[in-house]
């Protein structure tokens, strides 16, 4: 009764004993697995941006197109996405602390991160693929 | 009794944030890592925008080399090159700290500096090498 019911109780009461909510490790980990990945993919990246520099679109396509170029760069913004979507989570969580804002905050990271995980995806294997 | 409509809450002690500290070394890159990675997310946009561009055809990526090539886009381009390096500097000064490693006060101050200097000298590097690429200045 009084006492079951979560009104009459404490912030701290209503949480006390639960724990953690036993997901915030895999983010932690997710995060420094993902950034020991992008150490190397990023240095690929720099590469393969600076070798595009200066040139015409026939040979843009060619080379985002090639096959260790697209892997690599599929593998980059696969991960960057991932290791993204963590950051500005947390930052976000860190921040923005009433409900509304920060729920909204939360699925616009989310849905941010997807589409331009997708967008790039998308596009590197239609320049690998043609059409 | 407390009003019911009132919460009975004791006020909790909380922790001294940032206005109270002096700002150190460590603590101005702790703060420049969150910014550049925020940066990094936004600037991920461009990268869509240049691999989508580069799908469409001819006509669409011209329009995304205008931007890039402009003094906006440079200073972008740049700003974007110095926030992934730092970034990915830092990053590896939290995985050392991750493994406990680096937290004497000379080791983290030289840790950070290491960043910071790190990161410019090797945007330099990379755009002295992009221009290179590019068949010097012009």
């Amino acid at each position: 009764m009084s006492l079951r019911n979560p009104q009459f109780r404490s912030a701290a009461r209503r949480v006390r004993g639960l724990g953690a909510a036993h997901t915030g490790t895999g983010h932690f980990i997710g995060s420094r697995v993902t950034s020991v990945a992008l150490l190397f993919l990023s240095i690929a990246f720099v590469a393969v941006v600076v070798g595009l520099l200066g040139r015409n679109h026939a040979a843009v396509v060619q080379i985002l197109g090639s096959p260790l170029v697209a892997v690599l760069m599929l593998l980059f913004v696969g991960t960057t996405a991932y290791h993204m979507w963590i950051g500005m989570q947390e930052i976000i969580i860190d921040y923005v602390h009433d409900d509304g804002p920060k729920f909204a905050a939360l699925v616009a990271n989310s849905f941010f991160c997807v589409v331009i995980g997708v967008a790039c995806v998308f596009a590197i294997l239609k320049l690998s693929f043609g059409v | 009794m407390a009003d019911s409509s009132t919460p009975r809450m004791k006020p909790r002690p909380l922790s001294p944030h940032l206005q109270i500290y002096r700002m150190t070394l460590t603590m101005a890159m702790s703060i420049v890592h969150r910014i550049t990675g925020a940066g990094l997310y936004f600037g991920m946009a461009l990268v869509a925008w240049m691999l989508i561009a580069a799908a469409s055809g001819p006509n669409a990526y011209a329009t995304f080399e205008t931007f890039i090539s402009s003094i906006i886009g440079r200073v972008i381009l740049f700003g974007y090159t110095w926030a992934l390096i730092h970034h990915g500097l830092g990053g590896v000064r939290h995985l050392v700290w991750d493994m406990g490693r680096g937290f004497e006060p000379t080791e983290r101050e030289m840790l950070t500096l290491a960043t910071l200097i790190g990161s410019i000298g090797l945007t330099i590097v990379v755009w002295v090498v992009g221009y290179f690429a590019l068949g010097g200045l012009r």
